[in-house]
């Protein structure tokens, strides 16, 4: 006979990690269609772009916060590996890693570590998603998450990127992503309440 | 009819009545409680006290699977609306974001008493600069935002340390903002019923409740998408409505077949509609009275009951056979004396089953022996009276005469020394398959198939919940004390989970603290002048705007003055399900368990070692493990029932000897009976069979039922003797196809229990007749 009890019920809270932010937003509806979509630098530049299989830059961010009297700033590398394996080495100020593997975010700072199925956080998947798919060329999930702005030509390009879901456009006004061909520049990323991330990012670190 | 013929009618219709009206208000029940024994050891109560009456035996896990991932979370927030509104479930948890809120806004306004970090230190300079520091970094990674709307209130991280605690990989995911399984293939709901475990009919009904609510939910989905979606469901409810459904239908269909075959054997042999038609009257009448006992004496008959009902058939038809074919003179000098001491040594050995810790056991018991009794009364005091214008049964003398010669002609080839050797050869088998004879599994006795068996498997591990195999146990003599006991057991534990001896363990005192420790917590909080000054200084070099932290200081001085958390606040949250289900009222008191979770597949013996450890050093706390004191329950209680069936055996030889009056004659009468145990064991063991303990019962009924033929043998070898030695031996042969057809067909139930039965009785009463006919005295079968 099996023998068991009480498991379920226990075990499910952590699923609360889920309500920590806003309620949970309604299923993300299918992509639409741009009108601007098909422009011929677009379709050029994420050819380019998927076809950057590795690389490993370095980077700074600043994240400028209403209750903050000033920006947090923080230093390292970004490595990348086509197409869904992304890792944020942070050096400076203090270490912590951060790894997105199919689809599965593990945070690491100090002793603890954090691991969020992105699937059970669909407010959290744009912004992993406005890196990583840019990253591998995929115009696809870019499109079924935003509504896609390209400007500029191949030279000197930026990226409009606006939420499609309702829950996340409540949080994150838009993100903007410029670059040269198939080098990334910056991310920058609007939230609703006017705080704002910049990420630059800078020479690619030898091996 | 005579008036003592007449006055025996009115008292059976009046029987028949009585017993009808006992039948029709009885409850039928059919969870697993009637494979549940009474415990010996206080762990095994606790079990078992569990499997029957816990929290676990209220819960139900349903799955929404087909359709598109949007229509299943739309059905699982229609189905868990629905199913709230009924009173008929306790809790309903699908994880969205209503049910999530509740239990976040529960944890965040009591994170200062129920996080371990709370400590004085956490709330010194260094310790509010180091904790804001870690919360400053998180907010700068993408779960950051998810953070920042809690950053003013919780600085410190509070409520992150709580579901930190939890554990990774706890909880199911969550998929269109309801639970679903990990591959997101099905939406998850888990519900738990109001009613007790024990009480099927109301657990039918919960489950007819949401199946109904279910189809409700999929009438309002637009019609194309009406098609796909299903509903799975799994859990010791629904396990307890399915076995008894699956018994039910096994019990109509196997006694429909049953009646069938024997109603044909019958009118073949009796060629006499009225004849087949009174045969009929003591079986029913037993089964009537065996019911009804049954409902008097335990209060709710076990569905198994029913279907080891079909075994009375078996030997109640017997006797009616015995009158109809033998009874060419006086029935009641000639017959009834052997009929009245099978009946007695049949009810020696049903009796050794009503002492049984295993309920099912002790109703089988009681069952057998009042169907019995009406049986061979009815055929004794009614049956003869109505028989008396049935003058038309086919006179078997002919055909007895044949089996006679040919008994004559077997045993004049040395069959006695056949038959040693035979029993030389089965005791060779059983003692050489000595270490692998009885299987020691509990499993052994599930009713639930399979495939239901593994769906449940397959949910578990869907709702991150795979099954519990150890617990530690914390014991107090009130509820307070056995907090503070799981507090203690938890500080134990905890080291590891850290060392990763063990994946992680859950405790009621994470949603519960005992209130020495919530006191302790609220002591460590500092007033708000202090912490004021203190936020002060531990905010220099930390970018954070003054001010900003206000809803901290409110809220850290509102948790020193609040009052301690008791159960009355987890109300309305899923929390609350999951203290109860962990926080147990037991007959000495209170007990806290702390399911342990393996990191992956079982624990190394080490690991346990290690464990057990942990767990004993704790005033003695006891570790369960949950499949090992199943097991030596089952094993306990497997050789307890072979100390009865001996018992009975005893019992049996004993009164023999009381009524024959003859070592000789009571040694004839059981050597058959003997050995055709030891040659069913052995054909079963050869067959691949582990013996459980419905071989072992299936083996008493082989005597009891065996032992009739024997005393008929031995009747018949007994001088002076008045009956019909032909008719006598082709009774035997009617009497006992009958049985073979009736156990027989137990055999091949989808039930394991009926099955065993079946498969240990059909045989064994075939080779009891055989052998009882070989061994009696030749002069028995020579003199015809």
């Amino acid at each position: 006979m099996n023998v068991r009890r009480h498991g379920p019920i226990a075990g499910a809270l952590a699923a609360l990690w889920l309500a920590l932010g806003a309620a949970a937003g309604p299923p993300v509806p299918a992509a639409t269609v741009q009108a601007d979509a098909p422009h011929d630098d677009f379709t050029a530049l994420l050819g380019l772009l998927a076809a950057r299989r590795h690389g490993r830059v370095s980077f700074t961010e600043v994240h400028e916060m209403a209750m903050l009297e000033r920006p947090l700033r923080s230093a390292g590398e970004l490595l990348y590996e086509a197409p869904d394996h992304l890792e944020k080495r942070t050096l400076e100020p203090r270490r912590e890693s951060l790894i997105l593997e199919h689809g599965v975010l593990t945070a690491q700072r100090g002793r603890r570590t954090h691991v969020l199925s992105l699937r059970d956080y669909p407010q959290v998947v744009p912004f992993v998603e406005s890196i990583r798919a840019t990253l591998a060329g995929d115009r696809a999930a870019l499109e079924h998450y935003f509504h896609v702005q390209f400007s500029g030509d191949l030279g000197h390009w930026t990226l409009e990127l606006v939420p499609v879901d309702a829950t996340v456009a409540h949080t994150v006004r838009d993100i903007r992503i410029s670059g040269a061909r198939e080098v990334i520049h910056s991310v920058e990323i609007r939230q609703s309440d006017g705080d704002r991330s910049l990420l630059t990012i800078g020479a690619e670190v030898p091996p | 009819m005579s008036s003592a013929g007449r006055a025996g009618t009115v008292v059976w219709a009046l029987a028949v009545l009585l017993a009808a009206a006992i039948v029709a208000r009885a409850t039928y029940v059919a969870d697993l409680s009637a494979f549940l024994p009474r415990a010996p050891t206080a762990a095994q109560r606790l079990l078992v006290e569990q499997l029957r009456a816990g929290p676990a035996v209220h819960l139900i896990m349903l799955a929404i699977e087909g359709g598109e991932p949007e229509t299943r979370a739309q059905l699982s927030l229609q189905l868990a609306a629905r199913l709230r509104a009924d009173p008929a479930f306790a809790a309903v948890n699908n994880g969205d974001a209503a049910q999530l809120q509740r239990d976040r806004e529960f944890l965040l306004a009591h994170r200062y008493l129920l996080a371990d970090d709370v400590t004085p230190q956490r709330f010194t300079v260094d310790g509010l600069h180091a904790a804001i520091g870690d919360s400053l970094d998180a907010l700068a990674a993408p779960e950051g935002l998810l953070l920042k709307p809690l950053f003013p209130r919780d600085p410190t991280g509070e409520l992150l340390a709580i579901l930190d605690s939890l554990g990774p990989g706890a909880a199911p995911h969550t998929d269109g903002g309801v639970w679903s399984s990990p591959s997101g293939a099905r939406a998850l709901l888990l519900v738990q019923t109001r009613a007790a475990g024990s009480d099927t009919d109301a657990q039918q009904a919960a489950c007819e409740a949401i199946r109904r609510a279910f189809a409700a939910a999929v009438t309002a989905l637009p019609a194309a998408q009406r098609a796909a979606p299903r509903l799975l469901m799994s859990g010791p409810p629904v396990f307890a409505v399915e076995s008894r459904a699956i018994v039910k239908q096994e019990v109509l269909r196997l006694s429909a077949v049953s009646a069938v075959l024997i109603t044909v054997l019958l009118l073949a042999v009796y060629r006499s509609l009225p004849a087949l038609v009174l045969t009929l009257v003591p079986v029913l009448s037993g089964a009537l009275a065996g019911v009804a006992a049954v409902a008097l004496g335990f209060g709710a008959v076990h569905g198994i009951t029913l279907g080891f009902g079909v075994t009375l058939i078996g030997e109640a038809v017997d006797y009616s056979i015995y009158l109809f074919i033998q009874s060419g003179g006086d029935f009641r000098r000639t017959v009834w004396p052997t009929i009245r001491l099978g009946v007695l040594t049949s009810i020696c050995g049903f009796a050794a089953l009503l002492p049984s810790a295993f309920p099912g056991l002790a109703q089988l018991g009681l069952y057998s022996i009042a169907g019995l009794v009406a049986a061979a009364l009815v055929t004794r005091f009614v049956l003869p009276h109505w028989a008396q214008g049935v003058r038309s049964v086919r006179d078997l003398s002919a055909a007895g005469e044949k089996l006679v010669r040919a008994l004559a002609g077997l045993q004049r080839r040395r069959a006695a020394a056949a038959l040693a050797l035979l029993a030389l050869a089965a005791a060779a088998v059983l003692y050489l398959q000595r270490g692998a004879l009885f299987s020691r599994e509990l499993a052994a006795l599930n009713p639930i198939p399979l495939a239901a068996q593994r769906l449940d498997d397959e949910l578990r591990a869907d709702a991150g919940a795979p099954d519990v195999r150890y617990i530690a146990i914390a014991s107090g003599t009130d509820r307070e004390a056995a907090l503070a006991a799981a507090q203690r057991l938890s500080g134990r534990l905890s080291p590891l989970v850290d060392a990763g001896v063990i994946g992680s363990f859950q405790s009621p005192t994470r949603y519960l603290p005992p209130r020495a420790v919530q006191l302790a917590r609220q002591a460590s909080l500092p007033t708000e002048g202090e912490l004021r000054a203190r936020l002060a200084a531990a905010l220099a070099g930390l970018p954070v705007k003054p001010g900003v932290l206000e809803p901290f200081v409110a809220d850290v001085a509102a948790a020193r003055r609040g009052a301690t958390l008791t159960e009355a606040d987890l109300a309305g949250t899923s929390l609350a399900a999951a203290t109860d289900a962990l926080l147990v009222h037991t007959s000495a008191g209170w007990s806290a368990l702390l399911p342990v979770a393996v990191s992956d597949g079982d624990l190394a013996p080490g690991a346990l070692a290690r464990l057990r450890a942990a767990v004993a050093a704790q005033d003695g706390a006891p570790l369960l493990d949950l499949k090992a004191e199943a097991d030596a329950l089952y094993g306990g209680y497997l050789a307890a029932a072979g100390r009865l069936a001996l018992l009975g055996l005893a019992a049996i030889v004993v009164l023999l000897a009381v009524a024959l009056r003859s070592a000789a004659r009571v040694a004839r009468v059981v050597a058959p009976l003997v050995l055709a145990v030891l040659t069913v064991a052995a054909l079963l063991v050869v067959t691949h069979h582990r013996l459980t303990i419905l071989h072992v019962v299936g083996m008493l009924l082989i005597v009891a039922v065996g032992s009739n033929y024997a005393l008929f043998f031995d009747r018949s070898s007994a001088r002076p003797y008045e009956g019909s030695v032909p008719r006598t031996l082709a009774s035997l042969g009617v009497a006992n196809a009958a049985t073979v057809i009736a156990f027989g067909v137990l055999a091949f139930s989808r039930v394991p229990v009926l099955a065993d039965l079946g498969s240990t009785v059909a045989p064994g009463t075939l080779l009891a007749l055989w052998f009882s006919g070989l061994l009696a005295r030749p002069a028995a079968a020579g003199r015809a």
